[in-house]
């Protein structure tokens, strides 16, 4: 069924919607995290229950992206009665539907925890960490079903697109993307309605727009998420700009490492096309444009925009020297706007409510929301959206609930393997473009891992440095030789045999790298050093000075030894070591032989009395 | 026409050039590894690095000279960068003639980094060399980061490759590498110059790489007058 009008798309919108509206809807979460925790089965199960009790066609059984709450999963929310449940197994299918759904009673067992008031709460609204978000967005993500485009423009989706190609020109398109204020969510903020203004001005014969999925950071699953749960967002966010810049051709660019996301874009595209709004003449305007999927085949670096080009083009993602920026010669040679699904999926929301609303939202310099990822040592691990300028501090302890007891947050590492590590004290910094920048992180892409006090900050660089010393493309001397010098010189820190002058040729060696590298993975590569070194420089001078490890975390600076004034005599420990390493009988205390003693820390973990200490 | 200061002094170049071209116009030095006139600039050594008027380092073999742009090429923060680059260089190549004689033009003292010798520098003049001048594309960069390396497809002796030594005669830092006959590595195994001992004796060969010691030529040396296959004087006898 092609749509050629805009009243056409209006007209199935409203046939849609009210058909949506009659049936009761189970909204079972598709997404990675509860996929993972067998949300698969879960579905399944309703499948066959729903046709054992006869409700299969009269009940509206949804498989959706992500909804967010990864760490209680899988997830399963209902609309009539209205209730949304959590850690749901498939053994618990039979009891929902038979209680919730066709006698409309609760099960209380099912529902998940305020922790402030320790009450189970029935609506998803009525936690903390979805109470303070602001899905923008996310708004569909974990409502429709994102295998079918029916269900995104039941929800009005497209409908901005009809309207934009029929009612506005390309530069109104781009006047209005100005004045919403909207900036990359890629990382580095660039002002999304000034790239296409120029890209729009910059002379060839054909343009391209490219959407940016090489999500690579470690714990990062914004973008995957979006793309996974929502792709018609993405889709209709590129047609739109790529009728803003004059672009007839478009690229999406997801890592293989996503074969869900890649599946989902697939089948949207497919429909896309059926409907009318890729290819010849949409809408029945003299617009036409396709899209089509390059998979990128793992490297961290192809999300550096000129080294993602190169990957389009078929050659080793290797970033090369700007200017020429992308949107003057980008792919082939021609003006490219490169920009992240983030960006991409607010695009159409903003033409719909209009840039003052999406202006509204945020600080004076960075509007909207951001999508992070929280992971880490945190209670409420998941996908969120927040409006630009919160504190960290109520991104970390309201939405994410705070830490494990009774561990302590310490601090968080924001921005990806790029970004920098900030401590507790600075939880009231808001978090906007600036801010962050200014602390010496980065918004980046929008992961977040939280910390607590049992994570060793020099060990934190150590690992972010291992990994950039692999993903550096190893073009440029700095990036691909000075990485992996700070990754020998933080070892060397980690096992205790560094020197205080070892300190400053790292700082000094991390300036040099940030300073002269190539692209921006280099440029931000020091980062974790940097920042580890401005907030947590007492933990570097314990580990050269001392050689202690304050966290208990670096195995050449740790001992395991038995508390024998705490120690029962359980032998719960002497079981579990791999290493026969724990001697002593029952109800006598033990002994650790330090010959023997791995430091696997299998011991400290089992001890029901704390009477393994780390010194 | 381009106009832009560099180091304060106007200068005039013309559209499209680089920032180092802009320099020597001037006749200013700016120190260079990875770039050769001949070659596409590839901005891997960061050696030329100058600072921009909004104290971005920029490598100028690739910056395009812009209007106005304000350049300084030996500010403190790029010498003191160089320097580093420098010593980074050194820790990995330091037995390198080159590397030496920069090192002591910058007054680069001391290695700090544990030192490891591996005659390479991934300058990647080796591998544009083959690729832009000799049009063989025999040699590439395998691997990244830390493991990236130069090498032959899988390892392989090519047969793209024609043992035409260009890779040699490019490489700033390997005059020592020279393995000799039946070298184990795939790329060029020797670093002889690259005179051709074999015309004389096979006109169509130049094998003085790769394939050497198949004809004897240039393993045995001269021969003496009464040999009967003739042989180019004050070579050096390499076995």
């Amino acid at each position: 069924m092609k749509i050629r009008t805009l009243e056409q798309l209006m007209a199935l919108e409203q046939e849609l919607c009210a058909a949506r509206d009659r049936k009761p809807c189970v909204r079972v979460c598709g997404g990675t995290g509860c996929r993972a925790r067998g949300s698969e089965d879960v579905l399944a199960r309703f499948q066959t229950q729903l046709r054992e009790v006869g409700w299969a066609e009269a009940v509206d059984l949804k498989f959706t992206g992500c909804h967010g709450l990864c760490e209680r999963g899988p997830l399963v929310s209902l609309t009539s009665p209205e209730v949304f449940y959590q850690g749901v197994e498939a053994d618990d299918v039979p009891a929902i539907v038979a209680e919730t759904l066709v006698r409309g009673v609760v099960i209380e067992r099912l529902l998940a925890h305020d922790p402030m008031t320790g009450q189970r709460v029935r609506r998803e609204q009525e936690l903390p960490f979805y109470r303070r978000q602001q899905r923008v967005v996310l708004r569909f993500n974990g409502v429709i079903d994102p295998t079918d485009i029916r269900e995104y423009i039941a929800l009005g989706g497209y409908r901005t697109l009809g309207v934009v190609l029929t009612r506005l020109t390309p530069e109104e398109v781009i006047e209005i993307i100005e004045r919403s204020g909207l900036r990359g969510r890629g990382g580095a903020g660039f002002p999304t309605g000034k790239k296409w203004r120029l890209a729009r001005a910059a002379p060839g014969a054909r343009k391209y727009v490219i959407c940016n999925g090489d999500e690579g950071d470690p714990g990062a699953f914004m973008d995957r998420s979006v793309l996974e749960g929502n792709p018609h967002s993405v889709i209709e966010g590129m047609i739109i700009g790529a009728y803003a810049v004059g672009a007839t051709r478009g690229i999406i660019y997801v890592r293989e490492e996503y074969p869900l996301a890649v599946r989902t874009l697939q089948i949207a595209l497919a429909q896309a096309r059926e409907y009318g709004f890729l290819g010849e003449a949409i809408f029945d305007s003299a617009f036409s444009f396709d899209l089509e999927i390059v998979r990128g085949a793992g490297a961290f670096v192809a999300g550096e925009e000129t080294a993602l080009i190169a990957a389009v083009e078929g050659r080793v993602s290797e970033p090369r020297q700007r200017p020429p920026y992308p949107v003057q010669r980008g792919v082939w040679g021609y003006p490219t706007v490169i920009n992240n699904v983030e960006t991409w999926a607010n695009i159409p929301i903003i033409l719909e409510r209009g840039p003052e609303w999406f202006a509204r939202l945020g600080t004076a310099t960075s509007k909207g929301t951001k999508i992070f990822s929280l992971v880490g040592k945190v209670a409420n691990t998941g996908l969120v959206e927040i409006p630009m300028g919160m504190t960290l501090r109520d991104l970390v302890e309201e939405i994410g609930g705070g830490a494990l007891p009774p561990r302590e947050i310490k601090a968080v590492q924001i921005g990806g393997p790029s970004g920098g590590c900030l401590p507790k004290a600075l939880f009231d910094l808001p978090i906007d473009y600036e801010s962050l920048t200014e602390a010496g992180a980065m918004m980046g892409s929008g992961g977040l891992i939280v910390m607590d006090d049992r994570t060793c900050m020099v060990d934190v660089a150590r690992y972010f440095m291992d990994f950039l010393r692999d993903e550096s493309c190893g073009k440029c001397l700095p990036c691909r030789e000075g990485t992996h010098r700070m990754y020998e010189l933080l070892t060397a820190m980690c096992e205790g045999r560094a020197t205080d002058a070892d300190l400053e040729l790292l700082e000094e060696l991390a300036q040099v790298v940030k300073e002269t590298s190539l692209c921006g993975l280099g440029q931000t590569a020091p980062n974790p050093v940097l920042t580890t070194l401005r907030y947590f420089r007492s933990e570097y001078e314990a580990h050269i000075r001392q050689k202690r490890c304050p966290a208990g975390v670096c195995k050449a600076l740790i001992r395991y030894v038995i508390n024998a004034e705490r120690c029962t005599g359980c032998v719960a420990c002497v079981q579990p070591c791999p290493q026969q390493a724990i001697s002593g009988q029952l109800k006598q205390p033990h002994l650790i032989d330090p010959e023997r003693c791995i430091k696997c820390g299998i011991c400290h973990e089992v001890c029901q009395f704390g009477a393994v200490e780390i010194v | 026409m381009t106009k832009l200061y560099i180091n304060g002094i106007e200068v005039e170049i013309e559209q499209g050039a680089s920032l180092l071209e802009a320099a020597q116009q001037l006749g200013i030095e700016i120190p260079t590894l990875c770039f050769h006139p001949g070659l596409s600039a590839y901005g891997a050594c960061r050696l030329c690095v100058v600072e921009l008027g909004d104290g971005r380092l920029v490598s100028a073999c690739t910056y395009p000279a812009q209007e106005g742009l304000r350049v300084r090429t030996h500010s403190p923060r790029v010498r003191r960068a160089r320097r580093m680059l420098i010593e980074l260089l050194l820790s990995i190549c330091p037995s390198s003639k080159r590397l030496q004689d920069l090192a002591a033009e910058h007054q680069v003292e001391r290695v700090r980094f544990a030192v490891r010798d591996e005659r390479c520098i991934l300058c990647g003049l080796c591998v544009r060399m083959c690729a832009e001048q000799m049009m063989a594309h025999a040699i590439g960069f395998v691997n990244r980061g830390y493991r990236r390396r130069i090498t032959t497809p899988f390892d392989l002796r090519s047969d793209a490759c024609r043992r035409c030594g260009g890779c040699l005669y490019i490489c700033p830092v390997c005059e020592v590498r020279c393995q000799g006959v039946g070298a184990p590595s795939a790329v060029c195994g020797s670093c002889t110059p690259p005179a051709p001992t074999c015309p004389p004796v096979y006109e169509d060969l130049a094998c003085y790489m790769g394939a050497t010691g198949e004809c004897g030529t240039c393993v045995r040396g001269p021969r003496t007058p009464d040999s009967h296959s003739p042989t180019v004087a004050g070579r050096r006898e390499k076995v």
